[in-house]
């Protein structure tokens, strides 16, 4: 009897000693400085409790994660936390039972998950039509532009007072350059900073059906009158060698912290880029708007990733991400994460926060970012888009547009030419995924 | 023939020499990146004449890597290291085991083995990259030095140099052998393998440079920090994100991932040689 | 050809070529095979829907302009490849078969670039080239007034790809040539200059026929090469841009698949490759055994 006690004794203690924490790998894009602080978070929530352990595991570019990711899938062993960038989020919410919707697992796990502590414009992005987050925002960018206030001052513009409207601005670029810049204005991202946030911005609509949020029978209709008055615009300017672009994605970037050209449109993710390379005195803008748009400005979208949770994994897996995601979303690390890497904190109690300990008294930059998201609640044409392929479609725009600077079509034909070929890739996506 | 005139017989030179400084240029350039700072490189135009870096750059290439790439040069040299070994012993051992079978053995499906391993000279990796990747993927390989090394020894390169070679071993020895109470694996161990010292040289700088110089499919299959190969390692410093390029230590990973393979040619250039011209029959 | 000597042992020989077959068949017949069955669906990236259109995928693709733009490109490009290559590397071995001093040094150091990865081809030329930082944009800027960036300009970024690809390709198309040359009996060119044929005529009319066999095969070869091989080069210089200038054929089998995750194209696109590699070896075959001048 004794013996069978202290087996029973031991064996309890043994399962204690080495009961193992369930261990679940998150699969992310972050690479640099982004991707050190991605691992100290989750070296902190590991530390914070011996239950579960969450390894962060960096695979690349964003296609490149994806890919994995649903490499992973198909071989029957995914990882149970995979970022996916913004645009994949077609893709990823078509996959029924390849994700799990967020909202139903900390809903299972009864965790308290509160939708309205995010801040609206970063979740709706993520959710559905009704309000349901399929994926926890996790890096959230917003477009800004930057401006270089030593060559402001050089120009005789203000360095205070950043141009506001596009007329404004395309007139300060103008200044610039016979000032003696090589080039007064250049951006980022043709696709996401000045077709996406510029009709979120302007709240007028990118594609039917809510930007696509209400269903995969969606078209383009970014050849409106004020798209191609604004692509024009940007035309016309290159022509006069005001504006230079820089290539696609974030190729433009060296055109700026070189001091070669003195405004420039980029991600608030770029802050701490700009930061440690820029040696000038520059400043952080709100996106300009044109002012005879009934409208505008609204508010501005988000780019950057979220965190998928992937299907068929166990119960206690599922645990272990919800209370994760749960650390994920409390101030502290929302405030720390915003504060390191530039990239705006998800809900307001992070931003009140952050105010709180003068973060942005000496950082005004990501501030400014942030008020442009709250700016105003935001409307169907403000809260994000969901389009299939949209990574092609992407492509598509980066293209023609291409193609307009050089001058192989006129800016409606480009315009046009996007919405054709674009649509396209949406009616691909909605019969795969029907 | 020989020429007498003197600018005939120094065009030659001229030429050849002018070839081999364009083909070195951007070899140099390059060097010259990786002795020098970041703001150097960044500062256009680069000074073409090497800065005093190099120890810095090329210790920190080795031991850290780029800020953005987890692995250090010695990792992703290690990987590559191994992947070239596995890709060349590999295919020398399976091509020789199944070439003396085709060629000194009768059996039926001799011809059809033959014929079947053939094609495989027909289609270059590049083009069934897509559908080998699911194959990897299914067989749960991917990250693993498996999968690096197994779908790059499936060509008949070897196969065909060896059976050129074997096709011209006197059969007689054979023969004897068998006579003298050998089977034929020792024929093969004793007698054929050490006669077929050329060709397997040939073939293992061949494939060895093959495999070091992979690039497509480790790209695909790997990623994981800890299986980067060099070559994968100099393309995700060269794609970052958001941050800059660090172009001095990217630069001495580059000229590090090239000298390895380009020691192996100039030390074994004779047999090299030899046995690249002899797989065009 | 006299009974050649074989040894008859029963299971020895499967069991020799078995490592060999069963690699080829779990890594070329099985993906080949999985090429042509996934070309004749369509399906979400997760593998979670599948459809049967069967050709449709096909039709698509050459229904499609920027398929066939890549189509065309690709062919054109690889001209340019082997023209460029394969001429220089003949001249060169010309130059270095004669007998001059240092003849061995000069083929040394004209070989070595064999090893040189072709992504590491592409990363030199990128960084002599880069728009903002590369040493020949700048003097090509400052001394020629040329702006150079391959970033924006179609015709600029597929120039260099062409070059980074002939440059690394010179010396393969030299070791044969050299190789080649040395198989050209002396005594006929001799025996032309004796006749009073000039250089360029000795050349031309002797020297060229008999080198055909060299020449075809580095033909094939550097096609082969060209359409193949070089995806380091494209990925890692132009990712296909700008536009789709630089998007070949092998390029976008890989962006189709795993950027676009559209893997009904993509598989289809890995068919028509394998048609045309298997039609260019084919070629090569038939012809070399013929059209051989000895």
């Amino acid at each position: 009897m004794r013996k069978a006690l202290v087996l029973a004794l031991l064996s309890l203690a043994a399962a204690g000693l080495f009961a193992q924490p369930v261990s679940v790998e998150f699969w992310h894009a972050m690479g640099g400085k982004n991707g050190e602080i991605t691992t100290a978070i989750a070296e902190k929530f590991n530390a914070s409790q011996s239950d579960y352990r969450v390894t962060a595991v960096f695979k690349g570019s964003y296609p490149d994660t994806m890919n994995a990711g649903i490499a992973a899938f198909r071989a029957g062993s995914p990882p149970a936390i995979l970022q996916v960038f913004e645009v994949g989020t077609a893709t990823m919410m078509a996959a029924k039972g390849a994700i799990k919707p967020v909202y139903q697992l900390m809903a299972e796990q009864g965790e308290k998950f509160d939708p309205k502590v995010y801040i609206p414009t970063i979740t709706s992005y993520y959710s559905t039509a009704k309000g349901e987050m399929l994926s926890l925002p996790y890096n959230s960018s917003t477009a800004v532009f930057y401006y270089n206030k030593d060559a402001f001052r050089k120009a005789g513009l203000n360095p205070d007072k950043p141009p506001a409207t596009w007329p404004e601005l395309f007139e300060a670029a103008r200044k610039l350059k016979s000032a003696g810049y090589e080039y007064g204005l250049t951006t980022n991202w043709i696709s996401w900073i000045q077709l996406e946030n510029f009709c979120a911005w302007h709240n007028i609509p990118y594609g039917t059906r809510s930007n696509g949020f209400e269903g995969f029978d969606t078209q383009f209709v970014i050849n409106s009158e004020l798209p191609i008055r604004h692509f024009t615009n940007i035309y016309n300017l290159s022509k006069e060698k005001v504006f230079v672009y820089g290539g696609r994605e974030n190729k433009a970037n060296s055109l700026f912290t070189s001091g070669q050209v003195p405004i420039h449109f980029e991600s608030i993710g770029g802050y701490g880029n700009m930061k440690a390379t820029c040696k000038f005195d520059f400043g952080v803008a709100r996106l300009p708007y044109y002012p005879d748009v009934p409208g505008a400005p609204q508010n501005s979208c988000i780019g950057g990733a979220s965190l998928w949770v992937m299907g068929k994994k166990s119960r206690e897996e599922y645990k272990a991400v919800a209370k994760f995601f749960t650390f994920l979303s409390s101030p502290e690390i929302q405030a720390l994460w915003h504060q390191q890497t530039g990239y705006l904190p998800i809900t307001r109690a992070a931003y009140e926060l952050t105010k709180k300990q003068g973060f942005y008294n000496e950082n005004p930059g990501p501030e400014v970012a942030i008020l442009q998201l709250l700016n105003k609640p935001p409307t169907p044409n403000s809260m994000g888009i969901r389009f299939g392929f949209m990574p092609q479609i992407r492509e598509i725009i980066d293209e023609e547009w291409e193609a307009i600077l050089a001058d192989k079509k006129t800016p409606k034909q480009g315009l046009d030419d996007m919405v054709r070929r674009g649509n396209e890739k949406l009616r691909e996506f909605e019969r795969i995924n029907k | 023939m020989i020429e007498h005139s003197i600018v005939r017989r120094t065009l030659p030179h001229l030429f050849l020499v002018l070839a081999i400084v364009v083909i070195v240029f951007p070899i140099w350039l390059v060097f010259s990146a990786s002795t020098q700072t970041l703001a150097d490189v960044l500062d256009a135009p680069m000074p073409v004449v090497p800065g005093v870096h190099l120890l810095e750059n090329y210790g920190r290439a080795l031991l850290e890597g780029t800020k953005s790439l987890g692995a250090s040069a010695l990792t992703m040299v290690k990987n590559s290291l191994i992947m070239a070994l596995g890709i060349s012993v590999g295919k020398i051992v399976i091509s020789l085991l199944a070439t003396f079978a085709i060629v000194f053995f009768r059996f039926p499906l001799r011809g059809f083995c033959f014929w079947t391993i053939f094609i495989t000279l027909m289609l270059p990796v590049e083009v069934r990259i897509m559908p080998t990747y699911k194959v990897i993927s299914d067989l749960g390989l991917l990250d693993s030095y498996a999968g690096l090394i197994l779908p790059m020894i499936v060509s008949a390169t070897a196969v065909f140099l060896f059976r050129q070679f074997f096709l011209s071993v006197p059969r007689e020895m054979a023969e004897a052998a068998q006579i003298d109470g050998a089977g034929p694996m020792q024929f093969f161990a004793r007698v054929l393998v050490p006669m077929s010292r050329t060709p397997i040289a040939a073939m293992f700088v061949i494939q060895f440079i093959y495999g070091w110089n992979q690039y497509l499919w480790p790209l695909l299959i790997t990623t994981k920090e800890q299986y980067y190969t060099l070559l994968i390692g100099i393309n995700r410093m060269l794609a970052v994100n958001d941050a800059l390029v660090e172009w001095p230590v990217a630069m001495a990973t580059t000229l590090l991932a090239m000298l390895p393979p380009v020691a192996v040619v100039i030390v074994m250039q004779r047999s090299f040689i030899a046995g690249m011209t002899e797989t065009e029959k | 050809m006299a009974k050649q000597y074989e040894f008859s042992a029963r299971r020895l020989p499967y069991l020799l070529v078995l490592p060999q077959m069963i690699v080829v068949f779990l890594f070329f017949f099985w993906p080949a095979a999985q090429a042509m069955w996934q070309s004749l669906f369509i399906q979400d990236a997760f593998g979670l829907s599948l459809t049967f259109v069967g050709l449709e995928n096909y039709l698509k693709l050459f229904k499609d302009p920027l398929y066939l733009d890549s189509l065309v490109r690709s062919f054109v490009y690889a001209g340019f490849v082997a023209l460029i290559a394969m001429s220089v590397a003949l001249f060169l071995a010309v130059q270095a078969n004669r007998r001059i001093r240092g003849a061995l040094f000069y083929k040394t150091m004209l070989v070595w670039p064999y090893a040189v990865a072709t992504l590491v081809a592409g990363v030199l030329w990128m960084f002599m080239f880069n728009p903002n930082i590369g040493v020949l944009s700048y003097v090509l800027f400052k001394r020629f007034g040329v702006e150079w960036n391959y970033l924006l300009n179609d015709s600029q970024a597929f120039l260099l790809v062409t070059l980074a690809a002939s440059w690394k390709q010179i010396s393969y198309n030299f070791v044969f040539f050299v190789a080649g040359l040395q198989n050209v009996p002396a005594s006929l060119v001799e025996a032309s200059a004796i006749d009073g044929a000039g250089p360029f005529k000795r050349f031309w009319r002797i020297v060229f026929p008999l080198l055909s066999p060299t020449t075809f095969y580095l033909l094939v070869m550097n096609l082969v090469y060209a359409f193949f091989e070089t995806f380091p080069i494209i990925h890692q210089v132009t990712q296909g841009g700008p536009g789709q200038a630089t998007t070949m054929l092998v390029y976008k089998v890989y962006r189709d698949g795993v950027f676009n995750l559209d893997l009904g194209s993509s598989s289809a696109q890995s068919v028509v490759l394998m048609a045309l590699v298997i039609s260019l070896t084919i070629l090569q075959f038939r012809f070399v055994e013929r059209r051989v001048t000895y």
